[in-house]
């Protein structure tokens, strides 16, 4: 069953057409990677040094965590440092976004980073896997991450009752979330994964929380604490001497209020770990809100493994183009997000270097136009939005994909629709004219059979 | 992996501190913080910095560099991988060092010569400047002074073939060892002759060394045949010989069939793989199995170029066998060295693609 329930614009292309979609996408990457350059390599490598500058400044910021403004400008750039280290920085140098350098350093098979899930794991699961088969039901384990019912395609099961709550669990803790899946739970219920596999993939996470979480909750408050009591200790030492003998006398009968040290060691060191507690879950947070609206909005298509066999490569594009969706941002929104804002064009290629996905995205969308596909994307509260909606909806038993856009008409429609004041984009389905592969009947959404 | 610089040398305490300081910085290092306030603090590999770059003649130049660690020494004749940035990407190249091995302010030196199709020399001929940062690989090579130093020397260069020489020559002259050398050095023009006037004024300084500039625009090619008169005990001397293959291949021949080949040390620039008279193997079928992909070598082929013809995308670097770039582990079956002919492989090995070809049906995990 549930195949019917929506079918996918693909359809509507001839195997002709989806063969010189093909030849255009793959001339695309042919064309930016016969001129990445300097430009390139001094965007990455500026990015690098900034999240180290800003590490270093937020970390010395937080040796005064015990001051209120310290601890908030601390947290901010350490959040912001670790958000810019994982998306902008591993994530795609992780894709192999930056090999092109030769560069033995910012290189995919030597980077390591500041999250739970090890390289080698999430290069498996995220590179091979997710991007491989996204969005096929049954193949694509990030759709709904073996948790969540995030396509009504999936079935019922009771324990979805408490997915709205264990949502928010995921936001807050996603690395955690994201190095457990990596492990690829069903797998070993299966018995498809060896033990000695298994072993060396919890070895792997056990290492790399005990670094973390030592190097967050230990050795930095720790530092913290040993400095700001060395510091007080010093001060009161040097007043000690200066003070003059009446003041001494008077303040042996009456002594001054004043902290133990051992209590500003505590404060100090509770302190940064709380800013470091906080900049971890600001980080997951914003981590797991732009990650949710790549394939989880509205927007997008899943599909069944019946649908995808035996793909051709022009095929495999029009699947990512369907599958992902775009947040529309400024450019410093996709460079924190690691500009996955432009989902699209990192599923057409994830191994381009992020810096290009916008300069590409105009042609994409021309693509997108000519052959009456559409371009998912939209801004982050509607995209956001729409996938809490999701997550709640099907929670409970039921529901059906939500209404898709028709084809991308090109940017002068969009300021039309602009001027108009409305989104001619996302016609409801079955209006006359509104699809991108059936101008005559729209986008066939039907029901789901009875389970 | 891409290639990266040799490790350096680094006081054992400053290593030790060092690690020690890790759990602060994890997953990075506390290198890759250093290296932001001077890139050749870190100690993950060994950088330099060009100091002078000095004009030898129209078309070649003598690099400075300056190593972040203690230079950790080379022997004259060895040549030195250098990897640059050259828009955007990462190249490496070998390089004759062309400086003697213990130069009092620490630095060494490179000499390369225009080559107008290629990508590097461009860049140290035109556009090096003070200032920049290279990378500084292995030292390798054997062609080297044997030990002790042979009374009797002849060398016979020609062109650029004079920059492993030239290191032996400063070598020899800073220990005094200059008391019976012959030098044969051939270049097109006077203009053209790198490091013409060093040459010349050793010459002037030590009675010893005898130089012979032919200049092969006006007076032709030096062969054997000028041996007769120019340096007729010639087959009694331990000689030297670098530059273009063709007088390689010529000064081969005359040793082996007028003098002793064991007294001939020659330097070839490019290794001849799969050229060589190494005995030619079969072949057989690669099966890369992290790359999913199948490819054919007839035995003159290495597997990287095999497999890059299958259309792979297999890791490479300087695909002459010295940067260990390629490697990959061996799952199944056997390898013929390209280099020597032998066969060798079991399985777990780690080989290098670009030197090996298959002997018989092999597995790799690249």
């Amino acid at each position: 069953m549930a195949d019917t329930m929506i079918s996918s614009p693909m359809s509507n292309l001839s195997d002709e057409q989806i063969e010189q979609l093909g030849k255009e996408f793959d001339a695309i990457h042919d064309e930016v990677f016969a001129e990445l350059g300097d430009r390139d390599r001094r965007y990455i490598v500026s990015m690098i040094e900034m999240h180290r500058r800003l590490v270093v400044s937020g970390r010395i910021m937080l040796f005064g965590s015990r001051n209120r403004a310290a601890w908030f400008a601390g947290t901010s750039m350490l959040a912001l440092a670790k958000i810019l280290e994982n998306m902008e920085i591993g994530h795609n140098v992780m894709h192999g976004q930056w090999d092109w350098m030769n560069d033995p350093q910012i290189n995919s098979a030597t980077w390591d980073w500041d999250t739970a899930s090890t390289a080698e794991a999430w290069k498996h699961s995220h590179n091979y896997i997710h991007h491989t088969y996204t969005n096929i039901r049954g193949k694509d384990r990030d759709l709904g991450y073996e948790i969540m019912r995030i396509d009504p395609h999936q079935k019922w099961h009771p324990v979805y009752l408490l997915q709205p709550f264990y949502n928010l669990l995921l936001a807050a803790f996603f690395e955690w979330g994201v190095a457990l899946h990596d492990l690829d739970f069903d797998a070993i219920r299966k018995g498809e994964k060896s033990k000695d596999a298994i072993s060396r993939e919890l070895k792997g996470i056990a290492h790399k929380a005990r670094l973390q979480i030592a190097k967050d909750y230990l050795t930095f408050p720790a530092l913290t604490a040993a400095l700001n009591t060395g510091a007080t200790a010093g001060v009161r030492a040097l007043r000690g001497r200066s003070r003059s003998r009446r003041r001494r006398l008077y303040e042996r009968v009456r002594p001054p209020a004043r902290q133990s040290l051992v209590d500003v060691a505590r404060e100090s060191y509770m302190a940064t770990m709380k800013a470091n507690f906080t900049a971890n879950i600001i980080r997951n947070i914003w981590a797991y809100a732009i990650i949710f609206c790549g394939h989880f909005p509205d927007q997008t298509y899943t599909f069944s493994q019946e649908e995808v066999f035996d793909e051709s490569r022009g095929g495999f594009y029009v699947r990512q183009l369907l599958g992902a969706a775009n947040i529309d941002g400024r450019p410093l929104f996709h460079v924190i997000s690691g500009n996955l804002g432009y989902q699209v064009e990192h599923h057409l290629y994830p191994d381009m270097p992020s810096t290009r996905y916008a300069e590409i995205a105009p042609r994409v969308k021309d693509i997108c136009a000519r052959y009456g596909l559409p371009y998912n994307t939209g801004p982050l509260s509607k995209q956001l939005g729409g996938v809490q909606r999701t997550i709640l909806r099907l929670a409970f038993p039921g529901g059906a994909p939500r209404p898709k856009p028709g084809p991308y008409h090109g940017p002068e429609f969009d300021d039309a629709a602009l001027r108009s004041g409305r989104d001619e984009r996302f016609s409801r389905p079955g209006e006359d004219g509104a699809g991108p592969e059936q101008p005559t009947e729209g986008v066939r959404v039907s029901m789901p059979e009875e389970e | 992996m891409a290639e990266r610089g040799a490790v350096p040398q680094v006081p054992v305490l400053q290593r030790r501190a060092l690690k020690a300081m890790r759990a602060l910085f994890t997953p990075l290092l506390p290198d890759d913080y250093l290296e932001l306030i001077n890139p050749l603090w870190t100690t993950q590999e060994l950088r330099g910095r060009i100091e002078r770059v000095e004009r030898e003649t129209r078309d070649a130049v003598t690099i400075f560099i300056k190593p972040g660690w203690q230079w950790p020494g080379h022997e004259p004749g060895q040549y030195l991988r250098v990897g640059v940035v050259i828009n955007g990407v990462h190249h490496w190249r070998a390089y004759s060092l062309t400086s003697d091995p213990e130069r009092p302010d620490g630095c060494i030196s490179i000499t390369p010569k225009l080559l107008e199709e290629g990508v590097v020399s461009p860049y140290f001929v035109r556009h090096a400047k003070p200032g920049a940062i290279v990378r500084l690989g292995g030292v390798e090579g054997a062609f080297k002074l044997p030990s002790p130093l042979p009374e009797q020397l002849l060398f016979i260069t020609a062109g650029s073939g004079i920059t492993p020489v030239m290191s032996m020559l400063r070598h020899l002259e800073s220990c005094e060892h200059l008391g019976d050398v012959v030098h044969l050095h051939s270049a097109r023009t006077a203009d053209d002759a790198i490091f013409g006037d060093q040459l010349r004024a050793l010459d002037e300084r030590h009675d010893g060394y005898r130089l012979h500039l032919q200049l092969t625009g006006s007076a032709g090619r030096l062969t054997p045949d000028h041996f007769e008169e120019l340096c007729p005990d010639w087959a009694d001397r331990e000689a030297f010989v670098c530059g273009p293959a063709a007088m390689l291949d010529t000064m081969e021949e005359h040793w082996c069939e007028r003098g002793d080949r064991g007294r001939l040390h020659m330097e070839r620039f490019q290794p001849i793989i799969g050229k060589s008279d190494a005995e030619q193997g079969e072949g057989g079928a690669i099966r890369f199995t992290k790359s999913d992909l199948d490819a054919r070598s007839d035995g003159s082929q290495p597997i990287l170029v095999a497999g890059e013809e299958a259309g792979g995308t297999l890791p490479f670097g300087c695909r002459m066998g010295i940067c260990h770039t390629c490697v990959g582990k061996l799952c199944s079956g056997k390898v013929r060295d390209l280099r020597t002919g032998e066969v060798s492989g079991s399985p777990g090995e780690v080989i290098r693609t670009c030197i090996n070809a298959p002997e018989g049906d092999v597995e790799i995990a690249l």
